[in-house]
């Protein structure tokens, strides 16, 4: 719920919303996954997965756990192989190169610091395999602790930072061989939730100052949403919908992933009529015809589901004036106040219980709506998603 | 490509090197003590018969084949001397088990209660005795045990006792060597399993109404299961071939399989009857041995 | 646990710990003993001490049992760990079923087994006995107990460490040397010890696997104890414990807690 409101709330930034090289013909993605399958003995954990991520492109792959995300991941690492399809960076056929040959570098969930060495052994470790000469080794591991704001930290050992310094002391380490794509696992996951929003946005500045390639792999839909500039929703081994964090969420294409991101009311419906750009629909639970505006293709008769987002339901005490459409009425069965914003809980006559969310404006309100209240919910034709899968 | 090649080979030498010498020091040597327990003694060098003669190509093998048979099995079997030792040994091996059992469960209990500073030296207490040496703490109780021993000096100068008694060179003697011998592979695995237990598990037994006794019986020591079986088997498996304490603490009664073996073996000169012994043994003792590694292919599974 | 001892629990440990001690106590004070007979206490004496470094054979063997044990230790942990690795670390391969049996047999195999079936196969390869023969046996049994500490120590191993290392650009080797092998250094420490400790104390398996020449303490011991308990052997038992004690303990100051868990996994 939060998140998109935050995201409403958040300025919009300019410099991202241009960055669009996978709206371009002409951009080859740096990495690509073609037709990518993995399966460990009986289970298919990756399935014909095809995807490429463009060069300084903030690339996250969403999904409950067990999605095949981690897996996708890892076989760009080449801590797995594909068991069939191809894994390309840049020209380059990964097949057959160990990890230690690959130009990516990732940073693990665990953070996988070395318990037995420095923070500064920690961080300068990738460049002595690389057999730098040892000056540029203590320049670049300078310059990269300063950038994560560790300076002054190099004797320490990992059990004598916090998690929040173990969490840059890993992202360190990793960006500090400058990789051709940096692979971030679940990175914030560990962090408690302020912390987290504030490496959020160190991290997306991290990602667009030093120009690099970023992958990140997270069942966190809020931190995804926030971050990244692209987002790959997985299921079940497959990508269900890839996209900006926008699209994503203002434009769902399944049941799947309306439901996965964000709050949701689904109204199970039949198409009545096409009327222009609009679907009007007829739902078992809502007396009121439905309105929705939607560039899909959908036959009259068809069985859809219109997607609510609680913030697009507008909740009143009167009636709204000449509402013939996309309104019903119920009950106040539960109210949560969030601070910024209330969610009530609404039971329509049905039965079913449908969510919309108020933004607390002001300190005190005139009419506070309360538990049993009779309300109206309605909401434009321009709120609801039209789904048809 | 030759990265994964050379990955590969190295991979097959980190197996291969143990593999191959667990192989032939441990699996083949069995194969020789079979082979040689259906071969028959002779007074020569090797002092047994018939010895693969490979040079005489394939009659030399015909002609070994037919040189050996199962009578020293027979033997074996037919002398009620051996029969009794076998039964003696796993007699005393399993009443020693229970003894370490009732003595091991009290001090793992107690260390797992104790307060956590206190328990890497208790522990280490524990481990200690069983770093030195074996024979050494079995020859401290000769000294303790002897007619003219610590024992029956404090029991006579007590009062308790008007004479001495011979406690050395008893099978109870035997017993309590083994007992205390073994001590710390009983306690080891039952405080491994005690330690494990959570805490609130015995809280939500009081909570639910179960007094202090009745949760003891009915969540600590099922859960104390695995290690006390683990116990159990570390120390019955062993105790059942033991060649020392039987050795030094028991009588020219004692008859236990491992002193049996070794008199055959030093005394007797028998290379194929203590080789049809410990064929025998063997057999006695390949289920619990199986039992053992089942578990504790199990408990390192929990470890992941 | 609940923690908080009661009556029972502290009555169980002091008696415990008493029946493990005491015995080795009585044993060192009698080491003491100005007496010849055991069982009369003569007075305050360092005699049986000195007679030790009058006893040519004796020192001889204690000898021959260091060299041994040194070497058999640390062949055994090399295979050991390797064994460790193979069994923590690749899956299943073939022969694994077969592979784990030859490590967990001989913790429990009775030691005659062992030293019979070693004796007869260097008799049927026609290798001359004796100090070589003694080494080879005691790093078969020896190496099965070092891959238990250290593999139990692997199992537990963070794995996403290596990933890290291989990431980072280091070869499987390099990953070994530098990352896995410092991490679980305590446990190959332990498990060296514990070699060591297990080739100074047999007696069955050197008993067979021995040739001339290469008399080993505990044989040398065991010759003696047969005939009845002397004070000179309560002495040389007495600096044998002595000496192991202050190893064990120095380690575990050394290596700290990991150190004791590690001594304790092969039971």
């Amino acid at each position: 719920m939060n998140v998109a409101l935050d995201r409403e709330q958040k300025p919009a930034n300019g410099t991202r919303q241009e960055f669009a090289p996978w709206k371009d013909p002409s951009q080859r993605p740096l990495v690509r996954f073609e037709g990518v399958t993995k399966r460990f003995g009986e289970v298919t954990a990756v399935d014909g997965l095809s995807l490429g991520i463009y060069e300084r492109e903030f690339f996250a792959l969403l999904g409950p756990s067990g999605c095949g995300k981690t897996t996708l991941m890892r076989m760009l690492a080449g801590f797995e192989e594909p068991t069939k399809g191809r894994v390309l960076l840049g020209e380059q056929d990964l097949a057959g190169v160990p990890p230690y040959r690959r130009p990516v570098n990732m940073m693990f969930q665990s953070y996988a610091l070395f318990p037995h060495m420095s923070v500064r052994d920690n961080v300068a470790f990738g460049l002595k395999q690389d057999r730098l000469p040892k000056s540029e080794i203590a320049a670049r591991v300078a310059e990269v602790l300063r950038l994560v704001k560790l300076s002054g930290f190099e004797r320490r050992k990992p059990d004598q930072l916090s998690g929040g310094q173990r969490q840059r002391v890993a992202l360190a380490r990793s960006l500090v061989k400058r990789p051709k794509v940096l692979l971030l696992d679940e990175p914030l996951a560990a962090l408690d939730k302020k912390l987290r929003e504030e490496t959020q946005f160190e991290l997306m500045e991290l990602q667009s100052s030093l120009g690099m390639t970023f992958m990140m792999v997270t069942h966190d839909q809020e931190e995804a949403m926030a971050v990244a500039d692209r987002i790959a929703v997985m299921n079940h081994g497959c990508i269900v919908q890839m996209g900006t964090p926008a699209e994503i969420y203002e434009q769902p294409a399944t049941r799947y992933v309306a439901d996965f991101i964000g709050d949701v009311n689904l109204i199970e419906a039949k198409v009545t009529a096409r009327d222009g750009r609009n679907v009007v629909m007829q739902s078992g639970i809502i007396a009121a015809p439905l309105r929705a505006a939607s560039d899909a293709e959908v036959a009259v008769g068809a069985d859809v589901a219109l997607a609510l987002r609680p913030e697009k339901v507008k909740i009143t005490v009167r009636k709204p004036a000449d509402a013939t459409e996309n309104f019903t009425r119920g009950t106040v069965a539960g109210i949560a106040y969030l601070g910024d914003f209330s969610i009530f809980q609404v039971r329509l006559e049905s039965g079913q219980v449908f969510k919309a969310a108020r933004p607390n404006v002001t300190r005190f309100t005139d009419q506070p709506i309360t538990w049993d209240d009779r309300v109206f919910l309605s909401w434009s034709p321009e709120a609801g998603v039209v789904l048809t899968q | 490509m030759s990265n994964e090649a050379s990955a590969s080979r190295g991979r097959a030498l980190v197996v291969l090197v143990p593999y191959l010498w667990l192989l032939f020091f441990f699996l083949v040597p069995f194969l020789i003590v079979f082979k040689i327990s259906l071969s028959d003694d002779v007074l020569a060098q090797p002092p047994y018969a018939p010895v693969l003669d490979l040079s005489a190509g394939w009659d030399g093998i015909r002609e070994f084949v037919a040189a050996l048979d199962f009578e020293n099995y027979a033997f074996v079997l037919g002398d009620s001397l051996y029969v009794q030792s076998y039964l003696q040994s796993l007699g005393i091996a399993a009443f020693s088990t229970l003894i370490l059992i009732l003595i091991g469960f009290p001090i793992a209990y107690g260390m797992a209660r104790s307060p956590r500073s206190w328990r890497p030296l208790l522990l280490m207490l524990v481990i200690l005795p069983f770093w030195t040496s074996f024979l050494i703490r079995v020859y401290a109780w000769m000294g303790i045990l002897a007619r003219e021993g610590l024992v029956n000096q404090v029991l006579v100068g007590t009062g308790i006792l008007s004479q001495p008694v011979e406690i050395l060179a008893t099978n109870s003697a035997v017993v309590l060597g083994i007992v205390y011998s073994y001590l710390p592979f009983m306690v080891l695995p039952l405080y491994a399993a005690l330690d494990r237990l959570d805490e609130s598990l015995l809280e939500a037994a009081a909570d639910l109404g179960a007094p202090p006794w009745k949760s003891f019986w009915l969540i600590t020591f099922p859960l104390a299961m695995p290690g006390l079986i683990a116990g159990s088997l570390l120390c019955f498996i062993p105790a059942v071939g033991e060649f020392v304490i039987p050795d030094l603490l028991g009588g020219s009664d004692t008859l236990m399989i491992g002193r049996t073996l070794w008199t055959e073996f030093f005394s007797n000169r028998s290379w194929s009857i203590a080789s049809v012994i410990a064929v025998f043994l063997l057999i006695v003792l390949v289920v619990p041995m199986v039992l053992y590694q089942n578990l504790q292919a199990r408990s390192l599974e929990a470890g992941k | 646990m609940r923690k908080g001892l009661s009556l029972f629990n502290v009555t169980s440990l002091v008696l415990g710990f008493a029946f493990l001690y005491l015995p080795i106590l009585i044993l060192v004070i009698y080491s003491f003993n100005d007496s010849r007979l055991v069982a009369v206490w003569g007075g305050f004496s360092t005699r049986w001490y000195a007679a030790l470094w009058q006893n040519q054979p004796l020192l001889d063997a204690a000898w021959v049992t260091l060299r041994v044990a040194f070497v058999s230790a640390t062949v055994a942990t090399v295979l050991g760990t390797l064994a460790a690795v193979s069994l923590v670390r690749f899956g299943r391969f073939r022969g694994r079923t077969l592979f784990s049996g030859m490590i967990y047999a001989p913790l429990v195999m009775p030691e005659v087994i062992l030293g019979l079936s070693l004796l007869l196969l260097f008799v049927a390869v026609d290798l001359d006995r004796g100090f070589w023969t003694v080494t080879l046996a005691h790093v078969t049994f020896t190496m099965c107990f070092v891959a238990v500490v250290v593999q139990s120590r692997l199992v537990t191993f963070d794995r996403s460490l290596e990933e890290a290392a291989m990431d980072l650009g280091a070869p499987p080797l390099r990953t070994f040397l530098t990352v896995t092998l410092p991490i679980i250094f305590p446990a190959v420490a332990a498990g060296w010890m514990l070699a060591f400790t297990l080739s100074l104390d047999d007696l069955v398996i050197a008993s067979f696997t021995t040739g001339p020449g290469a008399t080993t303490l505990p044989m040398r011991i065991y010759s003696q104890v047969r005939l009845g308990v002397t004070p000179e052997i309560n002495a040389v038992s007495t600096i044998f414990i002595a000496v192991v004690t202050l190893i064990v303990i120095a380690a575990s100051f050394a290596m700290k807690r990991q150190f004791v868990a590690d001594c304790t996994r092969p039971a």
